[in-house]
């Protein structure tokens, strides 16, 4: 427990995921028959850390019928992966901006464990802002000010941009990620969003997860899920 | 073996149309998938004449059991398909069907004409749930209108016509009958059936093309009765699908009058679904035989 995450470890001896890349995860039993009857399809998870050994961790919230399942999972459970899946972050440096709201800071970590990078984090209050402890060293924004900065995580990164700009790396809420595209717009950096969208098979065939970009929808899967700011409209 | 409609095949376990990418599942799981690929024959998505960009977003929601979609047929049209998915699918180690949708039986005889020469193509599928602009029904809803599409494209081909029926219909047997009538060498059934759900915020319908098609599960039991209907009217074979997640209900498919079963949701929750279900589904046969 991380406040109020679940870190859930796992193992996957067959490939190693690259840092935003996510996974497909469902519980081998009792996966459907919650709150309306479900889950029923699998639920895209990004991949917190990746180890040497095969073993992989992911950040939940429980925050619906099948985030609520792969919390409660007890260790020796049975959990179905397909992963590792879709278009990663391209390899940065420490002069790297990583800049997560929410459950989104998962996918920043294994940024910032593979080539380093400056954490910027935001979170509701303070029991979400323990998420922020496995990371080496951040910044936290607090919407209630009970942690860190009273604000917006996109007060640090306005901070930082007039600072010391750099590329930035970022994963969060839909209002977040704009911001950020606007100020990296504005600061004339790149930036690569990582983006959450509700999908049927992970893998590019229900075409369900498509997003809006200069060249017409794309799957956010397969295409993504991290996308160069620019091209998204 | 299998024979239908004179195309060899592996096994009883194909995919239903729309919901399994053989090219974007082989750029995922590497060459495996072409080696082992878990279907015995692999049929398209829906291809139109012209390119289409698909619904807005949000495209699906999960319901009991199932899931709603509202994709809304995305895809490069005709000429892309010809020229660049063709090739890339005949490189598939089963036989290819090529599944169509026109809003009228003109449009339709334009897809089907050109998919006619390619040898590549072992079958073509007509996906009936395009609604008719002059009644508002679906194309396929009325066995009038589908007997007046088939008089038109039936002569446009040698290859097997598979009619894939849709189940939002009042009566799915009478169009079964109206297609063997003219001259389809096949049923699939059934299509999603329309479904909705509404916004939390109260704002109205959630999925952005407004309603879509439930499937998964929660349809399964429909599936059987539309099947096994459709089976004791005509004599022409029947592709079953509607919810199939295990070799069991493939199994009750067969036995209601199916002659290949079609895995659709379930190929989204497990990638090698086919494979799984096809070798249950000999394993209830061979079962029996003892």
């Amino acid at each position: 427990m991380l406040g109020r995450y679940v870190v859930l470890v796992t193992a996957d001896p067959l490939a190693r995921a690259l840092p935003g890349q996510f996974y497909m995860l469902a519980a081998a039993e009792r996966w459907g028959g919650g709150e309306g009857e479900r889950p029923f399809l699998a639920r895209a998870v990004s991949v917190m850390r990746a180890h040497d050994d095969g073993v992989v961790e992911f950040l939940l919230e429980d925050v619906g019928p099948g985030t609520k399942r792969l919390c409660e999972l007890q260790a020796g459970e049975d959990l179905t992966l397909v992963g590792p899946l879709g278009n990663g972050f391209s390899a940065s440096g420490p002069d790297t901006l990583l800049v997560g709201g929410g459950i989104g800071i998962a996918p920043l970590l294994a940024v910032q464990d593979a080539w380093g990078g400056l954490a910027l984090l935001g979170f509701r209050d303070a029991e979400h802002a323990a998420g922020a402890q496995s990371f080496a060293g951040a910044a936290v924004a607090t919407d209630d000010g009970s942690v860190g900065h009273h604000g917006l995580v996109t007060d640090l990164l306005d901070r930082e941009l007039e600072r010391a700009p750099g590329p930035i790396r970022a994963c969060g809420p839909p209002a977040l990620l704009d911001a950020v595209r606007d100020r990296a717009g504005a600061h004339g950096v790149s930036a690569e969003l990582a983006l959450e969208a509700p999908m049927a098979c992970g893998f590019g065939a229900c075409y369900g997860c498509v997003v809006a970009t200069v060249d017409g929808y794309k799957r956010v899967c397969v295409d993504g899920p991290v996308f160069e700011a620019a091209v998204l409209v | 073996m299998i024979e239908f409609c004179g195309i060899e095949l592996r096994h009883r376990v194909i995919n239903a149309s729309g919901c399994f990418d053989a090219l974007a599942a082989g750029r995922v799981f590497g060459d495996r998938l072409f080696e082992e690929f878990p279907f015995a024959a692999y049929v398209s998505k829906t291809i139109t004449l012209h390119a289409r960009d698909g619904n807005p977003p949000p495209r699906l929601w999960e319901s009991a059991a199932g899931m709603i979609n509202s994709i809304g047929l995305p895809n490069r049209g005709l000429d892309a398909y010809l020229e660049h998915d063709i090739p890339a699918l005949a490189r598939l180690p089963v036989p290819l069907v090529t599944n169509v949708m026109g809003s009228t039986a003109e449009e339709v005889g334009e897809l089907v004409a050109p998919l006619a020469e390619r040898p590549e193509v072992a079958a073509i599928e007509l996906n009936v749930s395009c609604p008719n602009v002059a009644t508002g029904l679906d194309l396929g809803a009325d066995p009038r209108g589908l007997e007046a599409l088939l008089a038109h494209v039936r002569p446009l081909t040698a290859k097997p016509l598979i009619v894939k029926l849709t189940p939002n219909t009042a009566d799915v047997a009478a169009c079964a009958a109206s297609a063997e009538a003219g001259g389809a060498d096949a049923v699939s059934l059934i299509n999603t059936l329309r479904a909705a759900a509404l916004a939390a915020d109260g704002s109205g319908l959630w999925l952005g093309g407004g309603s879509g098609g439930l499937s998964g599960p929660a349809i399964r039991t429909i599936a059987l009765a539309q099947v096994w209907r459709v089976a004791a009217r005509v004599a022409i074979p029947v592709v079953g699908m509607g919810g199939v997640s295990c070799g069991r209900d493939a199994r009750e498919l067969i036995d209601a009058g199916a002659a290949l079963v079609a895995i659709g949701t379930e190929s989204f929750r497990d990638p090698a679904a086919g494979s799984r279900i096809a070798r249950e589904l000999e394993g209830s046969f061979t079962q029996i035989a003892r």
